[in-house]
């Protein structure tokens, strides 16, 4: 598809768009709609020799003519989506296509002094609340998935807790791609299939807790192309935990961004969990605005198959004695490919910055590939930055040693990589969003070590295994 | 039926041929120490039994119980019976201590038509262990084996052994870098283990560990080959003589192109 066409594309879904979305008549909104559509035509998708997306090639995603979905959302049964509850989570916002589907979702337990809903509602209700915040911290200009989420803006979750409250209970919010029948056997997805572009605005008041997790799902086989954003505001003081799992189906292309703006001596932990998905960039962008401000971003990505999974991080240093950690660890199987890309930059003022860099990564087959790429930028004089990567095999040490006293190669194996992805688990605080990390990866790496073991002694090897788990 | 019938093995790895023709018979029963050398091959027939890939047979066969042991996976042999007690206990990071024993425990109770125990019921059993090796609980929560001191790790393949109940445990130098408080406690797990049914070898360079685990047999190997057997008393004459002697006479022996059967 040449390039006009893929604009054309686009302009059309964005025409159509403009006209009805929520908020349309608000000028302050379709001007910040309409400006990023104008930089995604002008800036278009990235390529290769893009410094940010050297490793990952977009241009399958940029070939596939997506669509919207349509206005009327898709209705599903509450049982199809029974088993992505998060058991013990109190509020669920659920997303279908990208729509709120307020009847699938759970908000009755909403404690007080906690908002939380709709963000398109919210664009209707009291757009004035949001005004100051939407088009504010987030640089729609910095690439195209960026511009493009800005410019379809509509939905998404709306939240915010109050100044001191503490949310004892994960808000989960589970973004369902209904896809439906499996088509023709093609990794390349047939024209029309659908794109959303979620918008989360997170607000966190002054001293308050309060956790959050995205799941990302889809029902059936068919390709989709999610590219979501997330704002974190966290105020000072306060204390948040933001996670993610993307387990899509294998044709699916997910884009997502995390962008999280620390006040003043605020505490913020990211994790992030890719298992799923065939083209994956997962963006984590803290900017440590508030003296003291302490951040950890914490990652696990999982691929077998053709899974290529990209996890960039971009962590800005904005004021002094503030600490960031970045904790990867990934496992790749058959001919999957991973990236881990972590750029810290640390600004002229931000003395007695403490940063830490860590990414630890397994390749189970000839054939897989991870590239892993540390860029510093450091701009002040007294700081302490470190940064590792290690690259590695399964210990056949350990491993003969496992099955020495009795344990079957294939629970021997899944043993070591679960011991493995653990060092990513135990970041994480106890609670219900943790032990369904936990389900899911044991699964997940059950499935990875049975494919490993009958690929060592036949000779093949190579599936996509994520789907086989589910 | 012997317990183990070691026949004429062969092994090499890495293009470098380590073990030239052992034979050996080890009955129900029995206590065996195997001495010898440093790189005369001791570990590598311990490895070989417990079915490690990196080493290639050549030549011979095995008898286990009967069975073709150099058909069988380690996981396989381990399900059969046999355990050895590794001379360098490999540190896992990341897997509980308490986890992979019962693990390990219930993986072989299944081949062997047991029920398996769960964590509750798994408490009471390695609690009786651990007391009679003397060792912490603390132990138990940590990653396997990860910053033990290295008696500590030997108590540990000594606690895994009395747990897994096999019928022939290879204990590799399982004595070496023990203080005598701990080598008089590791002694007493093994004696422990002494039963009609079991069978033991111990490999070792030291007379010490003899002296609380009185064998029945002593094998000498060298250079590849078993070259002498004898009562407890062939190592009280190692200790005094060395293996000079001995390497003296598996050149004669390799001279006449014979082999020196064990027993
Ligand atoms: N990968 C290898 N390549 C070549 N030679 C090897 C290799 N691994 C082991 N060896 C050699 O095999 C020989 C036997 O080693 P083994 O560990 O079995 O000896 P050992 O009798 O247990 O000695 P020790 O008393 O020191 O424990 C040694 O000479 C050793 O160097
Ligand atoms: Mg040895």
């Amino acid at each position: 598809m040449s390039l006009a066409t893929l604009t054309e594309n686009y302009l059309e879904s964005f025409s159509d768009f403009e006209a009805r979305a929520a908020g349309h008549r608000l000028p302050w909104l379709k001007n910040l709609r309409g400006d990023a559509f104008a930089r995604f035509c002008q800036i278009g998708f990235p390529t290769t020799h893009d410094e940010d997306w050297r490793f990952t090639n977009v241009s399958a995603l940029a070939q596939t003519g997506f669509r919207l979905a349509p206005a009327s959302p898709t209705q599903l049964s509450p049982e199809a989506i029974e088993p992505y509850r998060v058991p013990g989570a109190g509020v669920q916002l659920v997303f279908v296509d990208g729509r709120f589907a307020p009847e699938l979702s759970r908000t009755a337990q909403l404690p007080d002094g906690v908002e939380a809903g709709s963000l398109a509602a919210k664009i209707e209700s009291d757009p004035a609340e949001l005004e100051p915040l939407l088009g504010r911290y987030f640089d729609s200009g910095r690439d195209a998935f960026s511009a493009l989420n800005t410019a379809f803006l509509e939905d998404g979750a709306y939240i915010r807790v109050r100044k001191g409250i503490v949310v004892e209970e994960p808000i989960c919010l589970l973004f369902v791609s209904s896809s439906a029948a499996p088509e023709a056997n093609s990794l390349v997805p047939a024209a029309g299939a659908i794109m959303t572009h979620p918008r989360n605005l997170i607000v966190v008041g002054e001293n308050a807790h309060a956790g959050f997790l995205e799941d990302y799902v889809s029902l059936g086989q068919d390709a989709a192309f999610c590219n979501s954003v997330t704002v974190l505001l966290a105020g000072d003081h306060s204390v948040a935990t933001h996670s993610m799992i993307e387990r899509e189906n294998l044709r699916s292309f997910n884009v997502s961004t995390l962008r999280i703006q620390q006040g003043r001596a605020s505490d913020v932990a990211s994790h992030s969990v890719l298992l799923g998905g065939a083209l994956v960039r997962n963006n984590v962008h803290p900017v440590l605005a508030g003296e003291g401000a302490e951040c950890l971003i914490n990652g696990l990505f999982v691929g077998g198959g053709k899974q290529h999974l990209d996890n960039y991080m971009l962590v800005e240093h904005a004021s002094p004695r503030c600490a960031s950690r970045q904790f990867y660890n990934g496992i790749l199987d058959g001919h999957s490919s991973g990236v881990f890309h972590g750029r810290i930059i640390v600004q002229k003022d931000a003395q007695k910055t403490d940063s830490k860099q860590t990414n630890r990564n397994l390749l189970l087959s000839d054939d897989a590939r991870i590239d892993t790429k540390p860029q510093l930028e450091i701009y002040a004089d007294d700081v302490k930055c470190t940064h590792g990567a290690t690259i590695g095999q399964i210990d056949a040490e350990a491993l003969f040693y496992l099955r020495s006293r009795g344990i079957s190669e294939a629970d021997a194996r899944k043993l070591l990589l679960v011991a493995f992805a653990s060092e990513c688990l135990d970041r994480m605080k106890p609670g219900p969003v943790r032990e369904r990390i936990e389900k899911l990866i044991q699964t997940c790496l059950a499935q990875v070590a049975l494919s490993v073991t009958s690929a060592s002694s036949s000779g093949t090897g190579g599936v996509g295994y994520w789907e086989a788990a589910e | 039926m012997s317990l183990l019938e070691i026949r004429n093995l062969h092994a090499k790895v890495d293009n470098h041929e380590i073990l030239k023709g052992v034979n050996l018979t080890v009955n129900a029963g029995e206590v065996h120490s195997i001495m010898g050398p440093n790189g005369s091959g001791k570990s590598t027939l311990a490895q070989v039994l417990a079915r490690r890939d990196t080493y290639e047979v050549t030549a011979g066969e095995v008898l286990f119980n009967g069975k073709d042991l150099l058909a069988m996976k380690p996981e396989e042999a381990a399900c059969e019976g046999l355990f050895m007690a590794f001379q360098y206990p490999v540190e896992i990071p990341g897997i509980g201590n308490a986890h992979f024993l019962r693990t390990a425990m219930n993986a072989v109770r299944r081949y062997r038509h047991q029920d398996e125990v769960d964590a509750i019921d798994f408490l009471p059993l390695y609690r009786e262990k651990l007391k009679l090796l003397e060792m912490d609980e603390k132990l138990m929560s940590r990653s396997l084996n990860e910053g033990f001191s290295g008696g500590e790790k030997k108590r540990n393949e000594i606690l895994q052994m009395a747990l897994l109940e096999p019928k022939l445990a290879i204990l590799d130098e399982t004595d070496s870098g023990l203080d005598i408080d701990a080598l008089r406690i590791v002694a007493q797990g093994v004696n422990a283990m002494r039963s009609p049914d079991r069978a033991i070898i111990l490999v070792t360079h030291y007379q010490r560990l003899l002296d609380y685990i009185v064998p029945d047999f002593v094998d000498v190997l060298v250079e590849g080959r078993i070259v002498r057997s004898g009562g407890p008393e062939l190592a009280l004459e190692l200790e005094d003589t060395g293996y000079g002697a001995m390497e003296t006479k598996v050149m004669e022996t390799a001279a006449r192109g014979g082999e020196v059967r064990a027993r």
